[in-house]
């Protein structure tokens, strides 16, 4: 589903990204972990195709389409979702309104007619158990006022509504308590299918309780240093980030 | 409501769409101004003596008057000998209904969306249609008289109505007020005229679609509606003109009377051509909009989205005199490429525990200049009064201006006059959550702006409040790069 190749980013001339290589296929949930500054959201906001980044080098290829080229929205509108670890406020636009608009354009883009209110409607209630969402955010308007687990909740439901194709999470569970993360991660794992798939970025090990990975890569200092199964989330958790530069230099004496 | 993004997107691709001149033969007055025009404006409308003189006083009072120079805008000094002041389609007899109706004046109509026919069913809203300075048509007459509400043409008011024309006309606004004021008074060709009896709630939204035709043909409209005691009406100006290569100038006067207990609500929406993208060929929309207040409990609600004109200059006020008398402003202003606005609210407190209410959203793009000028003035006498006023400025790019100019003077030690501004830009942050929901930029600023004038269109009616976002996106179209 995406490959990506030596990937190598800048911004504002200083290179973040330095050469990542990663596959994921679907059905597959990737756990990408580091320490702060190691990359790991500027991957994240250059797969979602923020342009304040450069493209040094590299391929970025999303069911064999370059995904560089693509505009932002029409990444969307391919299927890639970016969950954001710090969801933005649009004063006045209701979430129902974002969402309604948001999901017939990508319907749209797949040649499929828009949904009426009704059925829009429908649709939004069937998916609200997932992250227990009130009914009174939806109507609200988008993250304003929100608490941190409100935010966060919200972007996992748009997630559910939109139903991506690859979501990726940006630190989804920075800032929320256990029982806002259980509830993140119970609507993740319910959204998840044999057809889509996940990149999860986090800094900590404990969101992978909930949300189990196939493959777990520990990004230092802009390169993946280090893949793995869901263990290797536990001995990054056991033996801390300072582990990493030991391997860092490891690998760089080879 | 939700913004349909469709629509938006189709109608953004579009050049200025009101931008065509209808062929109509019409009948003009020659350029230039003098005492012999007002006197052949006022034959030609078959006016009273009274009328003329009237007129005559205001012209005799403008030639002493000199034109104002303190507003946030700049033109090149207008010649008001190079306009004409009258221009009427011609019309060989009265006509009964819709059919007798010049077919290229109904076209044009058709062309804004608005034809009567339609509307007569569809919509239910009466309207009183302002084809350059005459009044073509007027609907719903009918179901109206039953309530005894008067909707005319002020053409007809002067002559079927002359008591009450006498009597209001001018107590709001008088001629001496300002400069544009004045020469309004002595050159008015038409207008609207709502007379609303006692304990009257008028049955429908009355609707006039004011339109700029001939050919260098200044407008100078002139409203007035009366509410009696008891009375409520809501009223819907909307405004769009052909595209132009001179500056067109346009010099309003609206009049609003509220007695004990009654309310009137104005809406405008003004589309007026804002010139190209260097401002050239664009309208000059110096208005005078004033409201009393007169009785208790009395309430005026203006509320206008300001969207054309390469300059607006307009500041729809309330006169609060009756106790517990409410006003309030409404305001949504986009400039956009050269386009400037100065515009706000008067609200004069005189009466006790008179409220008022200024909303004020100014939206600035391009290289535009979009200033905010409001007063709140609480008189000796006005115990209790209260203000609160919320001024707001969100820019689009970096080469616009926003300015906002609070005036406050409080005479009464009671009162509370509450200010609030805030200065923001479209964020990047927002424009790519919005992307990476799947819409386009330009969607996505429409969606961010809407949002932020949500308040203001929330208390426009229905039907406006659809036209209000379609217009928003239409001129910033292009905007953001």
């Amino acid at each position: 589903m995406l490959e990506i190749k030596n990937l190598r980013v800048a911004i504002e001339g200083k290179e973040i990204l330095k050469g990542i290589n990663l596959t994921v296929n679907k059905g597959e949930i990737h756990a990408i972990m580091g320490p702060n500054g190691s990359g790991k959201s500027t991957l994240a906001q250059v797969l979602a195709g923020r342009d304040e980044y450069e493209i040094l080098e590299g391929e970025i290829l999303f069911e064999g389409k370059n995904l560089i080229e693509m505009a932002p929205e029409v990444r969307a509108r391919e299927g890639v979702f970016l969950a954001f670890q710090y969801p933005i406020e649009i004063p006045g636009v209701s979430n129902t309104n974002l969402l309604k608009n948001a999901l017939n354009e990508i319907r749209k883009y797949r040649g499929l007619e828009p949904l009426d209110a009704m059925e829009f409607l429908t649709l939004v209630k069937s998916k609200m158990p997932i992250v227990e969402m009130r009914q009174e955010l939806l109507s609200r308007s988008v993250n304003e006022a929100f608490s941190g687990g409100e935010k966060k909740k919200n972007e996992i439901f748009q997630m559910a509504v939109l139903e991506p194709k690859l979501a990726i999470l940006d630190e989804t569970d920075s800032g929320l308590d256990i029982d806002a993360l259980r509830v993140v991660a119970n609507g993740v794992n319910s959204i998840k299918t044999n057809d889509n798939a996940f990149i999860v970025v986090t800094h900590y090990q404990r969101l992978l309780d909930y949300i189990i990975p196939d493959f777990v890569h520990v990004l230092q200092n802009g390169k993946i240093i280090k893949s793995g199964t869901k263990e290797l989330a536990l001995e990054l958790e056991e033996k801390g980030y300072d582990w990493l530069k030991e391997i860092e230099e490891e690998l760089a004496t080879k | 409501m939700s913004t349909e993004v469709n629509e938006i997107e189709e109608l953004a691709n579009r050049e200025y769409k009101y931008g065509f001149v209808t062929d109509v033969e019409t009948e003009s007055a020659p350029k230039g101004l003098n005492e012999d025009i007002i006197r052949l404006i006022s034959t030609k409308k078959e006016e009273p003596e009274w009328m003329l003189e009237w007129r005559l006083k205001a012209y005799r009072h403008w030639l002493k008057m000199t034109e104002p120079t303190w507003q946030n805008v700049n033109y090149p000094p207008i010649d008001y000998q190079d306009a004409i002041y009258y221009s009427a389609p011609k019309m060989k007899k009265v006509l009964n209904s819709l059919d007798e109706v010049d077919p290229e004046v109904l076209k044009t109509f058709e062309k804004l969306g608005i034809p009567l026919e339609e509307q007569k069913i569809l919509s239910g809203v009466a309207v009183d249609a302002v084809f350059d300075s005459v009044s073509v048509a007027t609907t719903f007459k009918a179901k109206l008289a039953e309530e005894g509400v008067i909707f005319c043409s002020m053409s007809d008011a002067i002559k079927e109505h002359p008591e009450l024309v006498k009597q209001y006309i001018g107590s709001v606004v008088p001629y001496t007020d300002n400069f544009f004021a004045a020469l309004n008074s002595a050159v008015f060709t038409d207008g609207s005229f709502v007379y609303i009896p006692k304990g009257v709630r008028c049955p429908m939204e009355l609707s006039t679609y004011f339109r700029i035709n001939a050919a260098n043909t200044g407008q100078f409209e002139r409203t007035l509606i009366i509410a009696e005691e008891g009375s409520y009406v809501s009223y819907l100006e909307g405004c769009t003109a052909p595209q132009r290569d001179e500056n067109q100038l346009h010099a309003a006067i609206v009049e609003l009377v509220t007695h004990d207990n009654a309310e009137i609500k104005y809406s405008t929406i003004q589309n007026w051509y804002a010139g190209d993208v260097n401002g050239v060929g664009g309208i000059y929309n110096f208005v005078t909009k004033r409201g009393l207040c007169k009785g208790i409990n009395s309430k005026i609600s203006w509320t206008q989205v300001e969207t054309g004109s390469s300059i607006t200059w307009k500041y729809p006020s309330c006169i609060l005199q009756g106790d517990n008398s409410i006003g309030e402003f409404y305001s949504v202003a986009v400039t956009n490429n050269k386009q400037q606005a100065d515009t706000g609210t008067k609200m004069i407190h005189l009466g006790k525990n008179t409220r008022s209410t200024i909303v004020s959203k100014g939206i600035s793009a391009g290289r535009s200049n979009n200033s905010y000028r409001g007063l709140v003035k609480i008189n000796k006498k006005a115990s209790g009064a209260r203000n609160f006023s919320q001024c707001d400025s969100l820019l689009i790019g970096d080469q616009c201006g926003a300015h906002t100019f609070p005036y406050l003077e409080v005479n009464n030690p009671t009162a509370i006059v509450e200010h609030e501004a805030t200065t923001s830009k479209i964020g990047a942050d927002q424009i790519f959550y919005l992307n990476q929901r799947g819409l386009a930029t330009e969607d996505a600023v429409n969606m961010i702006v809407n949002g932020y004038c949500k308040e203001v269109f929330n208390v426009l009616p229905m039907e406006f409040a659809v036209e209000a976002q379609k217009l928003l996106s239409v001129s910033l179209e292009g905007s953001v790069g």
